[in-house]
Order: C-alpha cells, then sequence, then structure tokens
C-alpha cells in the first residue's frame, strides 16, 4: 500500500514538473507573455486586455503560476487564438487518427517480432546473422526515410496505395508499416536476447528433461521472460512512436496531433504547444503506471516486494 | 559444474568482413565531413536549371535535384552538419549526464532524490516535443537542434551512470579496497569512475548514430541548416514534391543517413564485445 | 533386461573432448554414482543419456539402449516420449531450475500433461499425491507459490516431484543437495533413498565422495572425460585402485587431515562483545562475543542465514553494529576518526569466497597486489619486488603479475587474494568461505597454504564455513551459529567429539560420512 502511494507521488511529480516546465516555456519566450500566447492570431485592443485580465496576465509571476496550475487542475488547458477553439478541442478532433496510427503500428511491431524472435533465437547461425542484418538495418531507418520510401515505391511506382489523408483502412497500412520498422528491430533485438538468456537457464534444461518440445518450451517457458525486458522499453516506446508519428503523418498529409503541433509551433500558437506537453505527460504517467502493473503481472518475484 | 557443460566453448575469430566495412565508411564520413573538397570537385550550391532532376548517370553519379545541383557532392557536404549534431549532442549529454548521476549515485538521499526527479520530468517529455520547445523558445537551428536532442539524451547517461557508480560502490572489489584502508576518494577516482565510464562510452558510440537520426529528423521537419545549406535531412524535405518523378532524390540522401548509422552501430557494437570481453 | 546399457560414449564441444569413451550400465532398482570435479565430463555423460547435450555438442556411441530400445536411432520424438516417462531428471538448485515465474504446481503438472498421465481435470489432485509423496507439508497452499517462495529444501523436494511424477524408471540427480545446508542435504539424501527403496534406479552425480556413498550401491570416478575407475562403493572408498580416487579421497576435508598444530599462546587480537545488528526488523546478529589470539584459528560454522557472514563485516569494521563492540589489538572501531579507523584496516584483512567479484576487472595481478602494497606502506622502489615474493609465498609463479585475475584459475584466483590480504601483513585475516567454490583437490591446497602461511607469519584466522570438514581440520576454536546465536563454542576436537548443544549433535549427525579411511598410510608410504 505504501508503495502505491509512493509511486502515485512520483507520478505526480513528473506531472507537476511538466506543468512547470510548460509555465517556465511560456515566460522565457521572447517578448510578452499575452504576444506568446497570441501569437499570429488578430485580436482587437479591447479582447486583448481582456485576455490579460482573465488569465492574470497583470500580475505577478508567482500569482501567474497558481492560476496557471489551477486552471489546469480544472481541466482547461487553454485556448487557442488562432485555432479560434479550446486546446482540449483541438486535440480531440486529432487525436482518435493517431492513436489508431499507433496502436496499428505498435500492434503490428510487436506481432511481427514476436514471431521472428521465437523463430529465430538460438538457431543456426546463418539464420541468425540474417535476422540481426536486417534488424541492424531497421534500427539505421529513420521512419521518416522509410515513410518516404514507402510512399516512393507502393503509391508512385505501384500505385497500390493511396498517397495521402486518412480515408479507410488502406490508408492506414503504410503509415502504419512506417511506424512500426524501427521498433519491430528494435523488439525483434530485445525479445531475442531474452529468449536466448531465458533458453540457457537450468529451469529450461529441466522442462526439457520432462519431454517438453522445443515449441513448448519457447512459447510456454522463454517467452514470458523474455518480456521483461520489453516491458523496460515502454517509456522509451512512447517517445519513439510520438517521433515517427508527427514525421511519418508529414510524409502522408495525415491529419493527426503530428500536424497539429508542427503547425502550431511554425504558427507560434503557444497553447496548443503547452497543451500537447502537458497532455503527454499525462499519458506518459499512466503509461508508467501500465508498465509497472505489467511487471507485477507478468514477474510474480516482484509482488511480495511491492 | 553444471554449466560448463551446456556451453560450448567459442573461439575468437578475426574481425569480421562486416566491422572491416563499417570501419571504413564510418572512415569516409569523417573525411567528408572534414575535407569535403577531397572527396568531390563540385560545389553543393552550384545550380543548374538545365540539368534539374536528371537520373543517376555519367554526368552526375547520382543524380541532380530539383535545382540541378549534383546530389552526390550535396550528400558529401551533408556529412559535416550530420556528424557535428551527432556527435555534439551526444557528447554534451555524456557530460552533463554523468556529472548528474555522479552526484545522484554517490551522493546522499536527497541529492539522488531531486536530480532523478528531475531527469524523470525530462524523460517524460518526448525528444521530438522538447526539441519543438526549444524551437518555441529559442527558434530553430543547428545549433538548437543539438541542444535539444543532448537535453533528451542526457537523462540515460545520468541513469546509467547512477547505477553502475551504485553498482560499484557495492561491488567486491570496492569492498576489498575499503579493507585495505583507502580513502573514499581514492576509492572513487581509482575504482569507481574507470568501472562506470566503460559502458557508459559504448552506450555513447553506438547512441551517436541514433542521434544522427534524430537530428536528421528534425532538420527534415525544417527545424534544421536554413534551405540552401546542404544537409541530409533537408535535402528530403526539399525534394518531398519530385518523390513522384524522381526516385533518387528521395533514396540517395536517406541511404547516406542510413549507411552512417548502420556503420557507426556496427563499429560500436563491436567495441561493446570487445571492452566486454565477449566474444564478437 | 538392463535398464540403461551405454559403451563408448564420446561427447565434444567443437574441438574440446568432454567425455571420452564412458560406459555404464544401470540395472533397475540399482542406485549408480558418477564422482568426479568439474570439467570431468560427468554432468555431459547424464544429459547423454535424454539425448539432451545441447546444440554444440558431437555426440557418439558404440551403444545406448534404454529399456533394450536401441536410442542412438532415436529421433526427437522418441527421445520426448523417453524424457521424463523413463527417465527423471533433477538439477542442483531447484531456484533456477524450476520456472521463477510460475507456480510449483503447474512444474510438477507439466509433465504429467505433456504425456498425458492424466486428463487436465485431474492433474490438481495428482500434483498434491505428489507433493505428499516427496513430504511437502501443506501441499494444497505449497502448490500455489513460486519457487523464490518457498525454502530451499521444499523447492529442491518440489522438482524432485516433478522429476518423478510420470513414475519413471530411472531418477538422474545431478548434484541434487550442493546449494542446500548440511541438514536440509541429508533429508533430501533420504528422499532419494526412499525412492530407490520404492524400486527407482538412481543415478547420482556429484563432486562429493561423502554424499553419495551413502545412497549409491556402484561408483564411477571421471576425470577428464574418462571412468578412471568403477566398482562397488564400498570397495571403492575403502580400497581405491586409482590414484586419482586416492588423491580425491585423501583430500576430502576432515579432522584426519589436520597439521600438528603448536598450542597459541598469543596475546587477544581481537575481542567481539555482545554484537548486535538489525537489518529492517531482522535480528541478523544477537549477542556474538568472542576473542581471538595471534597465530590462533577460530572457526565459525553455521548454516545459511546463520548470521555468520554479517558477524564477519562487523569484525571488519564494514557494518556498524547497533550495540556492542569489536576492538582490534585493543583499539575500538567506534571512536576513531575517519584516518585512524583507515590506518587499522590494514591489520585486518579479508578473502571472500569469490574472488573474483574483489578484483577491478581492470586490474592486472600486480596492480592488485600494488594497491595492496601502498596501502600497506610499502614505499613505491620495493613494491614491484614484494609483489613477486608475494606471489612466490602463496605458491604462484611471479610470471603471473601481468594477468588478469579473469584469466585464472579458480585455485589461482584465491591465492592472489591471500596474497592480497597478506601484502599489508595483517595481524588476522578473516575468512568467509574461502574455499567452498572450489574443486576438493583445490581445495585441500588452499586450506594447506592457509595453514602454512599461519605457521610462517603467525596471522590469527578467523574462519567462516558452513563446512563441519573444513572447520574441524583447520581451526583450534569453534564456534557455533544459529539464529545470530553462538549457541557453542570450544575446542575444536571436544566440541566435535562430545558436542554439548543440541543443534550442534544435529549438524554432526546430518554430516555424510566416509567410511574411515585406511589410506593414509598407503599414500605417505
Amino acid at each position: 500500500m505504501r508503495t502505491v502511494l509512493i509511486r502515485l507521488g512520483s507520478s505526480l511529480l513528473v506531472l507537476w514538473g511538466a506543468i512547470t516546465v510548460a509555465f517556465a516555456v511560456l515566460q522565457l519566450t521572447p517578448g510578452s507573455t499575452i504576444d506568446a500566447i497570441l501569437g499570429t492570431a488578430p485580436v482587437t485592443p479591447e479582447a486583448r486586455a481582456q485576455i490579460v485580465s482573465d488569465l492574470k496576465l497583470d500580475r505577478p509571476v508567482p500569482e501567474q503560476y497558481a492560476d496557471f496550475l489551477g486552471r489546469i487542475a480544472r481541466g482547461d488547458f487553454g485556448h487557442s487564438y488562432q485555432l479560434h477553439d479550446s486546446v482540449t478541442g483541438a486535440v480531440g478532433r486529432e487525436l482518435g487518427s493517431s492513436i489508431q496510427l499507433s496502436l496499428v503500428g505498435v500492434g503490428l511491431a510487436f506481432a511481427v517480432s514476436i514471431v521472428v524472435a521465437l523463430l529465430t533465437a538460438h538457431r543456426r547461425r546463418s539464420v541468425r546473422s540474417l535476422s540481426s542484418g536486417l534488424e541492424l538495418i531497421g534500427v539505421s531507418i529513420p521512419a521518416f526515410w522509410a515513410a518516404i520510401l514507402l510512399l516512393t515505391i507502393f503509391s508512385f511506382k505501384l500505385g497500390w496505395f493511396p498517397a495521402a489523408g486518412a480515408d479507410g483502412a488502406s490508408s492506414l497500412v503504410l503509415p502504419a508499416v512506417a511506424v512500426a520498422v524501427p521498433l519491430m528491430a528494435i523488439f525483434t533485438q530485445v525479445l531475442r536476447e531474452g529468449l536466448e538468456l531465458a533458453l540457457d537457464e537450468p529451469f529450461v534444461a529441466t522442462a526439457r528433461a520432462r519431454g517438453a518440445s522445443d515449441a513448448f518450451v519457447r512459447v510456454r517457458h522463454a517467452l514470458r521472460h523474455a518480456l521483461l525486458p520489453l516491458v523496460t522499453l515502454v517509456g522509451w516506446l512512447f517517445g519513439m512512436t510520438f517521433g515517427s508519428l508527427v514525421v511519418v503523418e508529414t510524409v502522408f498529409s495525415r491529419p493527426g496531433m503530428g500536424q497539429l503541433i508542427l503547425h502550431a509551433v511554425e504558427g507560434k500558437d503557444l497553447p496548443v504547444v503547452l497543451g500537447v506537453v502537458v497532455l503527454t505527460s499525462v499519458v506518459f504517467v499512466t503509461v508508467n503506471i501500465l508498465q509497472d502493473l505489467a511487471y507485477l503481472i507478468i514477474d510474480p518475484r516482484l509482488r511480495g516486494a511491492r | 559444474m553444471t554449466a560448463v557443460a551446456l556451453a560450448p566453448p567459442r573461439r575468437r575469430r578475426a574481425l569480421r568482413p562486416g566491422v572491416w566495412g563499417a570501419s571504413l565508411f564510418v572512415g569516409l564520413v569523417v573525411v567528408a565531413a572534414v575535407v569535403p573538397g577531397l572527396l568531390t570537385s563540385g560545389n553543393p550550391g552550384a545550380a543548374d536549371a538545365v540539368s534539374a532532376l536528371q537520373g543517376p548517370g555519367a554526368d552526375h553519379l547520382l543524380g541532380t535535384d530539383a535545382n540541378g545541383r549534383d546530389l552526390l557532392t550535396r550528400i558529401v557536404y551533408g556529412a559535416r552538419p550530420s556528424l557535428l549534431a551527432g556527435l555534439g549532442a551526444t557528447g554534451l549529454a555524456v557530460l552533463v549526464g554523468s556529472a548528474l548521476g555522479l552526484v545522484a549515485g554517490l551522493g546522499g538521499r536527497f541529492a539522488d532524490e531531486t536530480t532523478m526527479r528531475l531527469v524523470e520530468v525530462l524523460q517524460s517529455l518526448p525528444t521530438l516535443l522538447l526539441a519543438l520547445l526549444v524551437f518555441t523558445i529559442a527558434g530553430p537551428g543547428t545549433l538548437n537542434s543539438i541542444f535539444a536532442i543532448a537535453l533528451y539524451l542526457m537523462p540515460s547517461y545520468a541513469r546509467l551512470v547512477r547505477v553502475q557508480s551504485k553498482l560499484i560502490g557495492r561491488s567486491g572489489y570496492v569492498e576489498a579496497a575499503t579493507s585495505l584502508g583507502l580513502g573514499r576518494i581514492a576509492i572513487v577516482v581509482r575504482h569507481v569512475l574507470p568501472n562506470a565510464f566503460v559502458p557508459l562510452l559504448v552506450l555513447a558510440t553506438i547512441e551517436v548514430g541514433l542521434t544522427i537520426v534524430a537530428a536528421s529528423s528534425l532538420s527534415f521537419l525544417g527545424f534544421g541548416p536554413k534551405p540552401p545549406a546542404p544537409e541530409w535531412g533537408a535535402m528530403l524535405s526539399a525534394g518531398r514534391d519530385y518523390f513522384a518523378v524522381a526516385w533518387w532524390v528521395a533514396v540517395f540522401p536517406g541511404l547516406a543517413i542510413s549507411l552512417t548509422v548502420l556503420s557507426i552501430t556496427v563499429v560500436g557494437r563491436h567495441l561493446q564485445r570487445r571492452l566486454e570481453g565477449r566474444p564478437s | 533386461m538392463s535398464l540403461i546399457e551405454l559403451s563408448g560414449l564420446e561427447v565434444s564441444f567443437g574441438d574440446v573432448a568432454a567425455v571420452r569413451g564412458v560406459s555404464l550400465t544401470i540395472e533397475p532398482g540399482e542406485a549408480v554414482a558418477i564422482v568426479g570435479e568439474s570439467g570431468s565430463g560427468k554432468s555431459v555423460t547424464a544429459r547423454a543419456l535424454l539425448g539432451l547435450t545441447g546444440d554444440g555438442a558431437r555426440v557418439t556411441a558404440k551403444t545406448l539402449r534404454i529399456d533394450g530400445r536401441d536410442a542412438l536411432a532415436f529421433g526427437e520424438k522418441q527421445w520426448r516420449e523417453v524424457r521424463g516417462t523413463r527417465i527423471g531428471y533433477v538439477l542442483q538448485d531447484a531456484l533456477v531450475s524450476l520456472d521463477p515465474l510460475r507456480p510449483i504446481g503447474k512444474e510438477i503438472a507439466e509433465p504429467l500433461l505433456l504425456h498425458r498421465v492424466v486428463p487436465r481435470s485431474e492433474s490438481g489432485d495428482k500434483v498434491l499425491e505428489l507433493l505428499v509423496k516427496v513430504g511437502v507439508p501443506e501441499p494444497g497452499a505449497r502448490a500455489a507459490q513460486y519457487p523464490h517462495e518457498l525454502s530451499g529444501g521444499l523447492r529442491q523436494r518440489a522438482l524432485i516431484a516433478s522429476a518423478i511424477a510420470c513414475d519413471p524408471d530411472l531418477l538422474i540427480a545431478d548434484e541434487p543437495t550442493t546449494a542446500l545446508d548440511v541438514t536440509v542435504q541429508a533429508q533430501i539424501l533420504r528422499l532419494l533413498a526412499e525412492r530407490k527403496a520404492a524400486g527407482t534406479a538412481l543415478l547420482l552425480i556429484s563432486h562429493d565422495l561423502a554424499v553419495v556413498a551413502e545412497v549409491a550401491d556402484r561408483v564411477l570416478v571421471m576425470r577428464d572425460g574418462i571412468v578412471v575407475e568403477q566398482g562397488p562403493t564400498g570397495t571403492v572408498l575403502a580400497e581405491p585402485a586409482h590414484e586419482y580416487t586416492r588423491t580425491l579421497l585423501a583430500a576430502v576435508p576432515r579432522a584426519e587431515n589436520r597439521a600438528e598444530r603448536p598450542p597459541v599462546e598469543g596475546p587477544v587480537v581481537i575481542e567481539a562483545r555482545d554484537l548486535v545488528k538489525t537489518f529492517k526488523g531482522r535480528t541478523a546478529v544477537d549477542g556474538v562475543s568472542f576473542e581471538l589470539r595471534a597465530g590462533e584459528t577460530l572457526g565459525l560454522v553455521g548454516e545459511s542465514g546463520s548470521g555468520k557472514t554479517t558477524a564477519a563485516r562487523l569484525v571488519l569494521g564494514l557494518t556498524e553494529p547497533d550495540t556492542g563492540r569489536v576492538e582490534i589489538d585493543g583499539r575500538p572501531w567506534d571512536g576513531l576518526s575517519r584516518t585512524e579507523r583507515r590506518e587499522l584496516r590494514r591489520h585486518i584483512q579479508v578473502v571472500y569466497q569469490d574472488p573474483l567479484g574483489s578484483f577491478d576487472p581492470r586490474f592486472t595481478v600486480r596492480r592488485v597486489l600494488d594497491e595492496a602494497l601502498a596501502a600497506g606502506g610499502e614505499p613505491r622502489t620495493s613494491r614491484r619486488a614484494r609483489a613477486g615474493e608475494l606471489l612466490e609465498l602463496v605458491g604462484l609463479d611471479p610470471a603471473l603479475l601481468e594477468r588478469r585475475p579473469r584469466h585464472l584459475s579458480g585455485g589461482q584466483r584465491q591465492r592472489v587474494a591471500i596474497a592480497r590480504a597478506l601484502a599489508p601483513k595483517p595481524r588476522v585475516l578473516v575468512c568467509d568461505e574461502p574455499v567452498s567454490a572450489l574443486d576438493v583437490s583445490v581445495q585441500a591446497q588452499v586450506l594447506e597454504l592457509l595453514a602454512r602461511l599461519q605457521l610462517e607469519l603467525g596471522v590469527a584466522y578467523l574462519f567462516i564455513s558452513h563446512h563441519l570438514g573444513v572447520i574441524h581440520q583447520v581451526s583450534d576454536r569453534v564456534a557455533v551459529m544459529k539464529d545470530g546465536r553462538i549457541v557453542e563454542t570450544g575446542d575444536v576436537r571436544e566440541v566435535f567429539a562430545s558436542p554439548r548443544a543440541d543443534y550442534t549433535r544435529e549438524l554432526l549427525a546430518a554430516v555424510p560420512r566416509l567410511p574411515e579411511p585406511r589410506l593414509r598410510e598407503e599414500i605417505a608410504s
């Protein structure tokens, strides 16, 4: 119980840290804060004065900070004067498409890498060399280049898939593959290394001595051990997927979070940028708690310790 | 006793051809970055509207871009910003990260907690978002990209050094040195630091490659060097409208990135195996 | 018909021949033991009987018959039918030999389901039955527990239960008691003997002759992949024909190997008074007092968790006691300034069970010794020469100075560790299980070295071991520890001959014994 509280406390601390970073960015941006918030949006002087007093921008910095924290605690992530919409509204419209893309991409990477790792772990040298060679290449291909290559080959040359947009399943294939390529490479490496370590353990020898087949030993005993190091990668996976989303959505001109944040940065729409920062850290903290849960589900040895 | 029988003893093999090729390519990239004139006589900025979007051929080995500039020349000149970003960001991250890690690992509980919370906040933001924040405050540019990527890489070094210094602090050889009556500082200097830095350097070598990927992604999104400057990511970004008609514009700059990253990773892993005493 | 008929077994890994021409037969219901040191090929031989030598191995044999069937012609499928049903297999250290992520009930049920011995619905009852059979109390609750939640003895029983689940004709046990305390070891050996009485044939693999002596009908002694001697257990132990068997027998630590020890009348160098140390509510050391005189060896013996290692760390000043004090040469650890403590440290040095972990991986032997000599105040100019002398003192070639410890053998490493400990000319050496990880012949050499060094240098030993034979051989006085307390202390010969504490009696009764050797004179001649 105590450890759960500590865990929650440190999650809140991270959240608070990220919000503070967002506030600091607002203060550090050159020019006055109100200009930073309005960006390039055309606003009448009266409206401008109204916003200044609404957001308490005429008050001392600590008071602004307290107000900033208070608004986020109430779920108010700010208003984009360029989009004429609340940040939550703008994000809400784009989020679905991005979540769809990342789930399909990550799922694809996960499925492929489990199969490949199970098939190649502790196999003949030639098989392993081929697989690890492909993994090395996979890691070395930036997601945006993978997207460009897929686009050039399968849309422009072969015309199999649409080159842009987000209509239906066929428009999801290439972006999802582009997101999956670098992930697949890392997943397979980590899984195979984990499998090979586990397959060398005495409990695997014991299972074989009971008459278990090779496939049985791999799936029923070794795989679970190999998943543990993969869970450790969850934080990395989150950042990686976010980055891939932005570039892949750009290449395929797909609506989504990537387009939203890029346009916000280019158009100096600070409320959107900061809203995304805070939302991202909320997601990150949630993902971390899920990660802890996954550890507990997979490894009973950790249950007593927590 | 029993495990010995399980693992067949392996012999050391000679350096594999892959490692040779990779080292050679890394050397080539370094030469291109330092003295690009050695590898090409062309001018990366020389535009020639007549020969725009020519395919690979005798005149232009890798073809030309939409402005008729020679792709090979631009790729050779593009090595410098990529390598600078890779080395610069990694170097900066290693320096700051290991300093923080040492403070956390060897300092008291308070120092440890504070540093680690800071590191966690940084880690909670994806690389790209962190970079975009930096650009929002300080504007786009090569230096700011390097700074942004370093900011992202730094936490992993801080964590590594922290864990290493804690592990080593509890190791048998540090205890042996304590039993000999060695002082705290002597033990840190003689045993903890050198042993903690071995895995750090290995990680850093491999991450130079990944840093190059990150930097080129930022350039691709338009936050790197300004357009006419030859940079691999920026070249891909500028060529976006021509991929349908000129595949070489899409392929070669990306190939330059991937081959560089691949070679650095291969060399890095080879070093890793050597340092860890594993067979390669 | 013999259960196992094996002849001319050859196994090699790459160019390394692990087994070179081994023949072995096992009759139904018979208990056979293979004894040898590490690298002798004993485990590989056992695995060959299951077709489990691993991927890199090349295996050939003239004949291998299991229950009359020609196993040389077996494909993977036929092997799988044999494994678990005809032959059960138990590895050492059940903590890693049972899947740590699964409850033991599932592990025990696995062979039953794999071979469809019972339908899935009845496997639970069968598991409980098996747990009862191997003497696990509260089988219902235990079956749901994970290996890490059980004691070493219960884990080993669970592992045996999974090996005998399909009622195999032969049970192979590879070092089944090595990781266990001596009292638990005795229980597991009794359990194996029960299986034999129930008609199961046994193949025991061990480095320890004494362990197998009680159970095995026949013994094979292996070295370097060859069976050097075999015969009925009694004959091999009483009248060993091969010189290697004699060496092995002579190397077993016990009282008879004691060198003549002069009576000790030196001044007190360590005085420990009422030491108490608690970790997170668990009392590791609970009121321990003892003293150690110059030139004397005090043996600290106890099972795992008895607090002997914590006691050693308190004496070394590496851990602070909650209450009580330790005085080295009359100076207590507490109340000293940091500089004075460091000065005091070189008077009391330590040798660990795992010497490799105690060397900086980047250091050569020379740098290891150089650091220790510098700590002892040796001037830079003479350190080079002294490092060579130290190696000679511990019986190593000074040519090893430029090697790294990880490239040395286990025995050589332990000698380097001893050389390092002696470098600052300490008054006391704390030896924490210094020979536990070594093969028995190497063990004998290291113990002999320690005894010689004590006579030459007059250094006192605080000698910690779980092995009663070792303690009996090296100590002047002994302190028996249990649950953080010293339950009995006194002259080692008196304590071992007529123990007063119940626990000491229990320990001594659990030690597997070799028949009285008649071979000391033979070797001497």
